[in-house]
């Protein structure tokens, strides 16, 4: 989104100018960003240049930029004392782009956050190995890395919307736990190789250092086992404690579960553990009353930022903005509808789209000042489409409480109001 | 990708030869069976990973007060943090509700997870008989083992717990599937 590369606006669904569209972007951004600043009504109120602040070690945000996330915790939990939350969720209504800001990726833990000490911190890697190994976090900042722009999704995303919809719900609420970040890291295959892992092992339990001692079992297929990463590196620096400082795994498509942070522990085996986090917790219950297990791969999705709930549009130019990803691949289309999915038309993607990272998607429209729903409905690589909620919820019951990636239906009013319903 | 390929092709060098594996011991060091023991807490559904030691329902519901009502209520229903009984037969409903009882697979789990994770505060603190113990009476809450029962490393793996046929896998990531065919 430069000057540099102006965006094209293929599915044209008003005839505007370049001079038309940017000038609307950016007044729309600018009321979106500086709220608290008194407007300049000519350039003659524009404040006079001057000496700024010193330079400084970091770059704070602005003062006239507050954007945080909300700690929350289970669907309907809202508005919780922080020592309650179980999740702090992502301001994708407040953000542009598609990487999420270090210190607004989405975060959740079992056991709050560990004051790791980096230089005692010791990955073992064990079991089914020739060579029971133990690493250092300098270790692995020693061997061959990969970097990644993946996406990171809480199972429990999209959760508020089970069973009904709070009309009143943000993106933040509905959507708030995926994030995407670049990632650096050891590739797994590195590790598994210098442990000399036994060829009969397929199975691996990765442990956090976490009071929980979060630990999933891993099925080692060859998608895991070249993907895959240990990773310390988050957006260019190390991680942040929130995030597995000083190292987790990095499972790229799968549950957020499974990225274990504060990772200390990698064992080799051949069937699954069983643990709680697989059995008890991040299991679906259907309504037969059966749960499904092991669904491990986080599905086809997308979700319209801009405008979403508790915002106010007017009639006219709206750039209708958001973001897709899939854990399947690459997003290869998203279509959005402006009548209660009675008619789609493409959206554009900015570039580059990437495998198992979140996309941003936008388009023109043109309201007519009359009630209406938009939503969104993306289609990965592979083929995968995000369902509508009526036949998701078919297939799934409303119990499942995870992996919840129905289109997301926003109403307008009248008056411009938007808001969250379930279609 | 050139000294990545590298690295691999002489670590392979190392491991086929038996030599000294300077490469692969130029990260980290090798692991004690002494300390792994320390660290290698798992405890599979087969029971692999239970140490010795037992508990009776008795003791554990002493254990259980002493450590666990405050969140989980007296009972294991009613506090603050999850449900630990009842709820058997809910689970097809519009208000399901999942405990130990009606929904956790392997008993073998419930001792893993109290052992890791449990109490809150001071994750591990229980000796292992104390695990035992507030394990069978977490069962023996929802009916899974008597009152005056008591469980070890032989006979946790073999209680069928009521949901244990209750999960579908994944096909994709079946576990009876997964690596068994080619």
């Amino acid at each position: 989104m430069t000057s540099k590369a102006p965006i094209e606006l293929l599915p044209r669904s008003a005839n505007l100018s370049r001079r038309g569209f940017v000038g609307s972007l950016s007044a729309g951004f600018l009321s979106a960003v500086a709220t608290e600043a008194a407007g300049a009504e000519t350039l003659a109120d524009v404040p006079d240049r001057g000496p700024g602040a010193d330079l400084s070690a970091h770059s704070e945000r602005s003062r006239f930029v507050k954007i945080d996330r909300i700690p929350e915790s289970t669907p309907g939990k809202r508005n919780i004392d922080p020592g309650d939350a179980i999740n702090s969720k992502t301001p994708h209504q407040r953000l542009v782009g598609n990487i999420t800001p270090t210190d607004l990726h989405y975060e959740r833990s079992h056991s709050g956050v560990p004051d790791i000490d980096p230089a005692q911190h010791r990955l073992l890697i064990h079991g089914m190995v020739q060579k029971p190994l133990v690493f250092g976090v300098d270790d692995l900042k020693r061997m061959p890395s990969v970097t990644r722009v993946v996406f990171i999704e809480c199972t429990g995303n999209g959760w508020e919307n089970w069973k009904k919809a709070d009309p009143d719900l943000t993106v933040q609420n509905t959507h708030g736990l995926v994030s995407t970040n670049e990632w650096t890291g050891v590739p797994l295959k590195f590790l598994i190789d210098i442990v000399a892992k036994e060829e009969s092992s397929n199975w691996m339990l990765a442990e956090g250092g976490d009071g929980a001692g979060v630990d999933r079992s891993i099925p080692l297929t060859d998608e895991i086992v070249n993907e895959a990463f240990v990773a310390y590196g988050q957006n260019g620096e190390p991680l942040r404690p929130a995030h597995g400082f000083p190292m987790r795994l990095v499972m790229p498509g799968f549950e957020g579960n499974l990225n274990i942070k504060w990772l200390r522990r990698l064992k080799f085996g051949n069937e699954p553990w069983m643990t709680r986090w697989e059995t008890a917790r991040y299991t679906q219950l259907l309504s037969n009353g059966k749960a499904r297990q092991f669904q491990l791969r986080m599905e086809t999705n997308s979700v319209i930022t801009q405008p979403s709930g508790m915002m106010q549009i007017q009639p006219g130019y709206n750039c209708i903005s958001g973001l897709a990803w899939s854990g399947h691949g690459k997003i290869a289309k998203v279509h959005i509808s402006t009548d209660g999915a009675k008619t789609w038309k493409q959206a554009q993607l900015s570039q580059p789209v990437l495998s198992k990272a979140q996309v941003r998607f936008q388009m023109d429209w043109v309201w007519d000042g009359k009630p209406t729903k938009i939503v969104s409905r993306s289609t990965d690589d592979q083929g995968n489409v995000q369902p509508d909620r009526q036949s998701f919820i078919a297939a799934m019951g409303s119990n499942a409480l995870f992996h919840y990636n129905a289109q997301q239906t926003w109403s307008i009013d009248e008056a411009g109001r938007v808001r969250n319903v379930l279609a | 990708m050139f000294s990545h390929d590298k690295l691999f092709l002489a670590g392979a060098v190392a491991v086929g030869l038996l030599a000294a594996p300077a490469l692969a011991f130029d990260f980290g060091r090798p692991a004690t069976p002494e300390e792994i023991k320390l660290w290698d807490i798992d405890v599979g559904p087969d029971g692999k990973g239970l140490p010795d030691g037992s508990g009776t329902v008795a003791q554990g519901k002493q254990v259980f007060s002493d450590n666990c009502t405050a969140c989980h209520g007296e009972n294991g229903q009613g506090g603050i943090k999850d449900r630990l009984a009842g709820g058997q037969g809910s689970l097809a409903s519009n208000m399901p509700v999942k405990t130990v009882g009606s929904f956790w697979p392997y008993a073998t789990t419930l001792f893993d997870y109290i052992h890791r994770a449990m109490p809150y505060p001071t994750p591990g603190s229980l000796s292992t008989d104390d695990t035992y113990a507030v394990t069978a009476y977490i069962l023996s809450l929802n009916g899974i083992v008597p009152a005056d029962g008591k469980v070890d490393k032989d006979t946790l793996p073999k209680i069928k717990m009521p949901n244990r046929d209750g999960f579908v896998p994944e096909p994709e990531f079946d576990p009876a599937r997964l690596f068994r065919k080619k």
